[in-house]
């Protein structure tokens, strides 16, 4: 009930006008244009944690280190930090008053860098379980029939995480495209930085939410299309248990 | 091995760059001037006041979502019923939508007019919006799944035989759950409400749409943050934040220390 109904209300109100009003808000050149960075952003972001993620998941299943339990709790830190601290601490090291020299602050490098932030445990949580279960004697198999590092990296042991680096890469995608919390901060208030979620903040707040709702209706649309994305991957992944 | 070498350097060097050294520098830059001004901050009347709405916020959604979250998961695991991937699937959805949606979605539902119980309730003299409600609704929408989803897995694999012998030998079935599923969950279950309770605290766009951020009033920890470097009060702001990044810490020994263990490398 307390799920369902608001995201009822939220459809209903968007259909009230027609489709022909829903159209012209999304279509808007400030609508488009948040639209496309959001998706933009995301995709980047999803390809920069979807590599360190899978490295950092590697390192910590298959390298030994001191302090390696530690650096394993550190990475679940975004999870535990309220985002809007988030974007604080950024904003506090690579912001107007960086000790390191590094101003970012209110461009799209800063949304990247926040919303690397906040999705970074989701491919490293998803691959290090499949790394863990890896046997790795089909990799020293591989080795002793002669196989070079990046061979026994490409046709083993990539295809074994894939499905993790996906659903993982998947679930990062959505909580990117949403994320409103680290950004407020770093992004300003510039057209140049507005994503979605800011867009439909900003919106509300001028006492439009049948205008917001427009936008937010593009956004729960991912959404739903992610949630089937990840179902059918676990259709996939699990294709053999059931078979 | 250098290559081995290479890719720790690679793995640890982007936690610092990312999450280690931003986290260190708010705790510098707030306690460079010493303990005084942070105390100040946080003994003023409305820092005090967003805190406390914060924490019954909290306080309210995070039984209700973990009595709820093991009933749905007991349901889900355990039971056949028309619409249980529906529920599965609904469970989710405030992990993938937008906190901004959640809140448009709670005040397109409760907004004094034309909607579908706005009306009435202020017929009946009760505000939601922009008032405590609509913040404790807010905070239990974007809470519901952790414990559903740690719970969901750990009953899967502690399968029913225990339960079932216990139905032969004459328990009810309230004394299965107490005796026997409830202790069997108990790890998942706790560490679902750490992670609830995380985000409870940490909550911010859903409620800053819905709660109408009045200083004294409605104005939560997290909303406080962004207000306050609004108007440039900027080491306040990072007062609130070091007590809110201290709690996280807090989480995240509490989650390390009740890990289900076999995820530990």
């Amino acid at each position: 009930m307390i799920v369902v109904l608001p995201i009822a209300a939220l459809i209903w109100e968007s259909k009230k006008d027609g489709r022909h009003a829903f159209w012209q808000v999304v279509s808007s050149p400030e609508a488009v244009g948040a639209l496309k960075l959001t998706f933009a952003a995301a995709f980047v972001v999803v390809l920069i944690n979807g590599v360190l993620g899978t490295i950092t998941a590697w390192v910590l299943v298959r390298d030994d280190f001191r302090g390696k339990s530690i650096v394993n709790a550190v990475i679940d830190l975004p999870f535990a930090l309220p985002t809007i601290v988030a974007g604080l601490t950024l904003l506090t090291l690579y912001g107007p008053s960086s000790p390191v020299g590094v101003n970012v602050a209110f461009t799209r490098t800063a949304i990247v860098l926040a919303l690397c932030f906040v999705t970074l445990p989701f491919v490293i949580r998803t691959v290090q379980p499949v790394l863990l279960e890896l046997d790795v004697e089909m990799e020293e198999a591989a080795r002793s029939l002669g196989a070079g590092q990046f061979t026994v990296f490409r046709r083993i042991v990539l295809p074994n995480v894939l499905p993790g680096i996906l659903s993982g890469s998947v679930l990062a995608f959505a909580r990117a495209l949403g994320e409103i919390g680290s950004i407020v901060l770093v992004a300003g208030s510039s057209l140049h930085t507005e994503v979605a979620s800011v867009l439909i903040f900003n919106v509300i707040q001028d006492s439009q939410p049948a205008e917001a709702s427009a936008v937010a209706i593009v956004l729960l649309g991912a959404a739903f299309v992610v949630l089937l994305a990840i179902g059918a991957l676990r259709f996939y992944v699990t294709r053999h248990e059931r078979a | 091995m250098p290559r081995r070498l290479a890719l720790r350097a690679v793995a640890l060097g982007y936690l610092v760059v990312l999450l280690l050294a931003p986290l260190a520098m708010i705790f510098y830059r707030t306690f460079q001037h010493g303990l005084e001004p942070v105390w100040q901050t946080l003994s003023n009347p409305n820092t005090v006041h967003a805190f406390q709405v914060t924490l019954i916020a909290a306080a309210i959604a995070v039984p209700l979502n973990t009595v709820f979250g093991v009933l749905c998961a007991l349901a889900i695991v355990r039971r056949r019923f028309r619409g249980k991937g529906l529920l599965n699937a609904f469970i989710d959805l405030p992990l993938a939508v937008s906190p901004v949606v959640v809140g448009l979605a709670l005040y397109l539902l409760y907004q004094r007019t034309g909607s579908w119980f706005g009306p009435w309730l202020a017929g009946h003299g009760i505000q939601v919006l922009f008032a405590m409600p609509a913040i404790v609704l807010a905070t239990i929408f974007v809470s519901v799944p952790f414990v559903a989803r740690e719970v969901i897995p750990t009953l899967r694999e502690l399968g029913n035989e225990q339960e079932q012998a216990a139905a032969t030998l004459g328990a009810t079935r309230w004394q299965r759950f107490w005796r026997i599923t409830l202790p069997s969950i108990r790890w998942a279950v706790i560490y679902g409400v750490i992670l609830t309770t995380a985000r409870c605290l940490g909550e911010y766009g859903a409620v800053a749409v819905v709660s109408g951020r009045i200083l004294g009033k409605t104005e939560t920890a997290t909303t406080a943050i962004d207000d306050m470097i609004q108007n440039f009060q900027t080491s306040d702001a990072y007062a609130v934040a070091v007590v809110l990044a201290a709690i996280a810490v807090l989480v995240l020994v509490l989650m390390t220390l009740t890990k289900p263990r076999e995820d530990i490398a």
